[in-house]
């Protein structure tokens, strides 16, 4: 039988202590418990990228975890990618001005993949991006506006990456 | 849909997982990075009691190279593979099979010991394990033992792994510097299931002739398998153009693939044939695409 199990999480930069229960995904728990209803579930089985988070600093398939698993983890989802000050982060922008999105469902799992990516590979290349983004389904835009916002976003990453080093 | 309603525990210690399986038995099912599991309790085709999550047995993650080859703990992730700094000249055919292991997201969750005990017919990793030889270490109620790949993995979706033992390791046997190999996959987009595959390896003699060569295939009937028919077919030869068209005819003859809404069965015949005749190629430094000499 399910039951309830007391978590404590940070989620884009906040802790939470919420009871979780054990049969709910990640995803689900996100999005009911936490009222974070910006990480979008689509196939509920780990095909269409859609509930993609960041936890631990890698990218996830939300619906493919147990809300229980998140337990310690510091996790970033679409709420948590603007700025500090609330305006569009350099992806979003990137995103609104190559139209790179039409319905938008798909979006929130797009950029927080690409966010993962660009942190951690700031230096991916057409090909890489292109290969990582076989795991997110979008069957709008045909991917070529993607493609470009993300490449012109990796620029602000590229930055921030040698500022840092 | 929703997942079936179901317990959860995370134990700390081998021990404590250990005899969780014990006292729950069949009711129960062990959880590492859930890529597999937890798309299976989605569509309900299982309905465990209770989770087991050994994703806080950290003595369970990490890849160790040492003289007697490359040891994987169960729960090292595919991104673990891909990221380690040494695997690609440890042991190249592994690193080449496992960059098709499914897409990033997943990647960075699922594990080696998880895909191996889950045993998709045409997932990369138990492939590689039936293919090297590979031995499974895994632990139960009276320590640890080791099986060896041919006895562990029995068929699509089934291991000989009994219901109150853990996979702890996957032990690959060294892999000389000047060995030969080749590793060719067909799946319809990137990081998708295999609609088939082969592997090969083999060292070379004085006369440059294959000495006990190795090749797996994804996409028979059966799921992965040796493809001994091949094997015996390049043992003690030179990998030559015609022997190369000898194997994918060979190949074509001694596989039966089940037809399926993706495709039809000679297709799929023909793909593992091609996917033979281009690892094959790879192996032996062939360029496919120029005319014989």
């Amino acid at each position: 039988m399910s039951r309830k199990i007391d978590i404590s999480l940070t989620v884009n930069g906040r802790r939470h202590a919420h009871a979780a229960d054990t049969r709910t995904t990640f995803a689900d728990f996100l999005r009911d418990d936490l009222r974070l209803t910006g990480t979008h579930v689509g196939c509920e089985h780990g095909v269409c990228g859609a509930c993609t988070v960041i936890v631990n600093g890698e990218a996830v398939r939300s619906c493919l975890m147990l809300a229980p698993q998140a337990d310690g983890a510091t996790v970033v989802t679409i709420e948590g990618l603007c700025e500090p000050d609330g305006e569009l982060g350099p992806l979003q922008r990137a995103f609104r001005k190559h139209h790179a999105l039409q319905c938008g469902f798909c979006t929130p799992g797009i950029l927080t993949t690409a966010h993962a990516l660009l942190t951690q590979e700031p230096d991916a290349d057409e090909a890489r991006i292109r290969e990582v983004l076989s795991g997110n389904i979008c069957r709008c835009t045909g991917y070529v506006t993607i493609i470009q916002a993300i490449l012109e976003a990796r620029e602000s990453y590229r930055s921030k990456a040698s500022a840092q080093s | 849909m929703k997942l079936p309603d179901v317990d959860y525990i995370r134990p700390k210690t081998l021990k404590e997982a250990l005899d969780l399986l014990s006292a729950h038995g069949d009711d129960a099912k062990l959880i590492a990075g859930g890529q597999s599991l937890m798309p299976m309790l989605a569509f309900r085709l299982l309905a465990p009691k209770i989770l087991i999550d050994i994703g806080g047995l950290s003595e369970l993650r990490g890849i160790e190279i040492t003289d007697t080859g490359v040891r994987l703990g169960a729960r090292t992730t595919w991104h673990d593979i891909e990221r380690h700094p040494s695997l690609k000249t440890a042991h190249p055919l592994l690193a080449a099979a496992i960059a098709h292991v499914a897409h990033y997201q997943i990647r960075n969750r699922g594990t080696a010991g998880g895909s191996l005990a889950h045993c998709d017919p045409v997932a990369e990793f138990p492939t590689m394990v039936l293919t090297c030889e590979a031995e499974v270490v895994v632990a139960g109620q009276d320590g640890e033992r080791v099986m060896i790949a041919s006895d562990f993995v029995l068929g699509p979706m089934t291991t000989a792994l009994p219901a109150d033992e853990i996979i702890t390791a996957i032990r690959f046997p060294v892999w000389p510097k000047a060995r030969r190999w080749g590793f060719e996959e067909f799946a319809r987009r990137r990081g998708d299931f295999a609609m088939a595959a082969a592997a090969i390896f083999y060292d070379l003699d004085g006369e440059q002739r294959a000495v006990d060569p190795h090749m797996g295939i994804i996409g028979d009937a059966d799921g992965a398998r040796r493809l001994t028919e091949v094997e015996d077919l390049l043992a003690g030869q030179r990998i030559t153009r015609t022997l190369i068209a000898e194997a994918r005819a060979l190949a074509e003859r001694s596989t039966t693939p089940s037809e399926d809404i993706h495709a039809p069965a000679p297709y799929r015949r023909a793909l593992i044939g091609t996917m033979v005749e281009r690892a094959l190629a790879a192996s032996a430094g062939i360029n496919l695409a120029t005319a014989a000499a």
